[in-house]
């Protein structure tokens, strides 16, 4: 009876695999639930589902599958966006209009008309008395008032209609294929074993040797532990049309300062100038000279811009032409001094890679610093890499 | 043998759940959620409802998964044989049990607690697939097995800071403490502090939850933030009737520096307050 949900859950996108099938199995047999849905539920959750992002996509099957009805597609329209929802107000409504408010029905036609509704509705909704949003006195929503309302997001109200169409884990929700995990198996490939710094390893063949030549008596030898000596300089591109990757640039920062020691970090606006930012603000007092950048950094390390390269084709070749002040000299001149100081180096781009010809500054770029821009894909983070090491 | 809640532990349904399916089958048992939600607690008071031993392997990033088996002390072991000490012979006096291995030879059932396990190498977890599943290994040292005696109870923490390989996700439950609502809180206030005044409570959890609604926070206070709050106001007699008089110009709580703890958020929160004594004016 089992196997119907299992199929609902496997096609929702939650990786579950026969092993966890035959465990829930076991745990029912062990009457660990036993005739309560909640708990069956809570239960079919505890065994399958091995990361809060698939929550959601579970609550949603569960629900489907719960009510006998075929799983509808999981297509991003059925998802509500999280801006709709967030209170922005809450509407006192006099007593009055709290009368006026009547039952829609029972408890399905809620639901029925919820599913249509939502159908309908094309934008977020705020206020009002129809629509699903925020603050309003229509049943659905959340923050407004209606005496048998379904209550969206904000989870943690036990009184809610059913657990699982609380959608409480709709914020956890992530669909990137891009895990921090992937990224960092990707950047491992980026490494270079050195022996320096304290010594705190045990050399065997050293100790042995010393032993040797002290004829027999005991001369312990340490050695400095292996590490990756690996040098890395990431310029990211923050702020105007990089808004949008703002997602994925984190998770390659996370992955890529778990994975390298030795990991200096700057950004810039659309173009490198002659300064650098340490944060994001962009102003003086924390940003560094590009020149100081290229002389304090030895050419062995890895550069690693990520940016989508597009901007104005004048930000690369002319002087002054960038958007925020009046630079002396042109973009491209400090790519090209960048990559001569630079030689291993790779640049990152969120956007796919069919439409990196569209952009003129992205031709540009490419012919400075020669056909090495990959996509910020697992798979584009390792041919990069692949071009780091060579 | 059930866990339920306790008089200094208030578990929700299906954390009890939780923790009794994984005793029954047997399973290590992953517990993630937000920071300051009671993860390594559980462990401590489950220990203490099963009346038994908790023991408690911290995970740091140089740990690897052979310490939590055994170490072998070669260097000493060398030089004993040259200044003829006794029991040179024997190369068990040279094994270093680790947590596991101490676990595993326990005469009663325990709990190991692994706390923090995404703190280590990305493959630790791989390196101890074969331990947790048959709770066995192999001392190659003196060619024996070591078995459980007794299988522990396994309760496993992570943070999230690194992702868990697939394999060794299968091999556990997963459980996501989410953040307790009102009821919930209030519950595990009344444990905290028998004797707290209700009015305090309800001022106190109302602002609490505001802070937890302001868009865009970094770092969202917590369940042992508003204790350690709740311990501030009550330690400074700060009366109930000065949480109430929530003028929005002053967004900051009194006593801020137990419940936000990222100079962002203060800005923020400051930035907040200011644009909604401009707006009013």
């Amino acid at each position: 009876m089992l196997i119907g949900l299992f199929n609902a859950v496997r096609a929702a996108g939650v990786p579950v695999s026969l092993r966890e099938l035959l465990d829930l199995h076991g745990a029912l047999k062990a009457h660990v639930a036993f005739a309560d849905q909640e708990d069956f539920y809570e239960l079919t959750r505890l065994i399958w589902v091995k990361d809060e992002r698939h929550y959601d996509r579970f609550d949603q099957a569960f629900g489907a599958w719960w009510q006998g009805v075929a799983s509808q597609p999981l297509t991003p329209d059925a998802v509500i966006p999280e801006d709709w929802l967030r209170r922005d107000f809450m509407r006192q409504l006099s007593d009055e209009e709290k009368a006026a408010i009547e039952k829609l029905g029972g408890l399905d036609a809620l639901m029925e008309a919820f599913r249509q509704r939502l159908a309908e509705q094309k934008e977020r909704h705020a206020g009002g008395n129809k629509w699903i949003g925020t603050g309003g006195s229509s049943p659905f929503g959340s923050g407004g008032f209606h005496p048998e309302g379904i209550r969206v997001g904000q989870g943690g109200n036990r009184s809610a209609v059913k657990v699982w169409d609380k959608r409480q884990f709709r914020g956890l929700a992530d669909d990137a294929e891009l895990g921090v995990r992937n990224l960092q198996m990707a950047l491992r490939r980026l490494r270079r074993f050195a022996r320096h710094g304290a010594q705190e390893e045990f050399d065997l063949g050293g100790t042995i040797d010393a032993t040797a030549r002290d004829a027999g008596l005991l001369n312990v030898k340490m050695r400095p532990e292996r590490r990756n000596a690996i040098k890395v300089l990431l310029l990211l591109d923050i702020g105007g049309s990089m808004d949008d990757h703002i997602n994925a640039c984190e998770q390659l920062f996370t992955a890529a300062r778990g994975e390298f020691k030795r990991l200096t970090h700057y950004y810039f606006h659309n173009c490198v100038y002659e300064r650098l930012w340490q944060g994001d603000g962009g102003t003086y007092s924390n940003s560094i000279s590009t020149m100081e950048v290229l002389r304090t950094h030895p050419p062995d390390t890895r550069l690693i811009f990520v940016g989508d390269a597009a901007m104005a084709p004048y930000e690369i070749t002319h002087p002054g032409g960038s958007v925020e002040h009046n630079n002396p000299e042109p973009g491209g001149v400090w790519l090209q001094r960048l990559a001569v100081k630079f030689p291993r180096l790779a640049w990152l781009n969120p956007m796919p890679q069919d439409s990196w010809n569209y952009t003129v500054s992205n031709r540009l770029i490419t012919e400075i610093l020669g056909p090495r821009m990959f996509e910020l894909t697992p798979k584009g983070i390792e041919l990069a890499m692949r071009e780091l090491v060579r | 043998m059930t866990f339920q809640s306790t008089d200094t532990y208030v578990a929700t349904s299906d954390l009890s759940l939780a923790v009794n399916a994984a005793i029954t089958l047997q399973r290590p048992l992953l517990i993630k959620g937000e920071p300051g939600t009671g993860k390594t607690l559980l462990a401590e008071e489950l220990a203490r409802s099963l009346q038994t031993r908790l023991i408690t392997w911290h995970i740091k990033s140089t740990t690897k998964a052979q310490q939590g088996l055994y170490e072998y002390d070669a260097v000493s072991r060398l030089r004993d044989s040259q200044l003829g000490v006794e029991g040179v012979n024997d190369v068990r006096n040279y094994l270093r049990k680790g947590k596991l291995w101490e676990a595993f030879e326990s005469g009663e059932r325990v709990v190991l607690l692994i706390d923090e396990i995404d703190k280590a190498d990305i493959e630790f977890p791989n390196d101890l697939l074969q331990e947790l599943d048959r709770m066995e290994f192999y001392v190659y040292e003196t060619d024996e097995t070591i078995r459980a005696r007794h299988r522990p109870i396994i309760v496993i923490t992570s943070n999230n800071e690194k992702e868990l390989p697939d394999a060794f996700l299968r091999r556990c439950f997963f459980h996501y403490i989410v953040f307790p609502d009102a009821a919930t809180l209030e519950k595990i206030i009344a444990v905290h502090y028998p004797d707290i005044d209700k009015a305090l409570v309800d001022e106190a959890l109302a602002m609490f939850f505001q802070l937890r609604d302001v868009p865009n926070i970094k770092k969202k206070p917590s369940t042992s933030e508003l204790i350690d709050w709740l311990k501030l106001l009550l330690a400074d007699r700060i009366p109930a009737s000065a949480l109430r008089e929530r003028d929005p110009g002053k967004a900051i709580p009194p006593l801020y520096g137990a419940l936000i703890k990222n100079e962002q958020d203060v800005q923020l929160l400051e930035r907040l307050a200011f644009m909604h004594r401009r707006q009013s004016r």
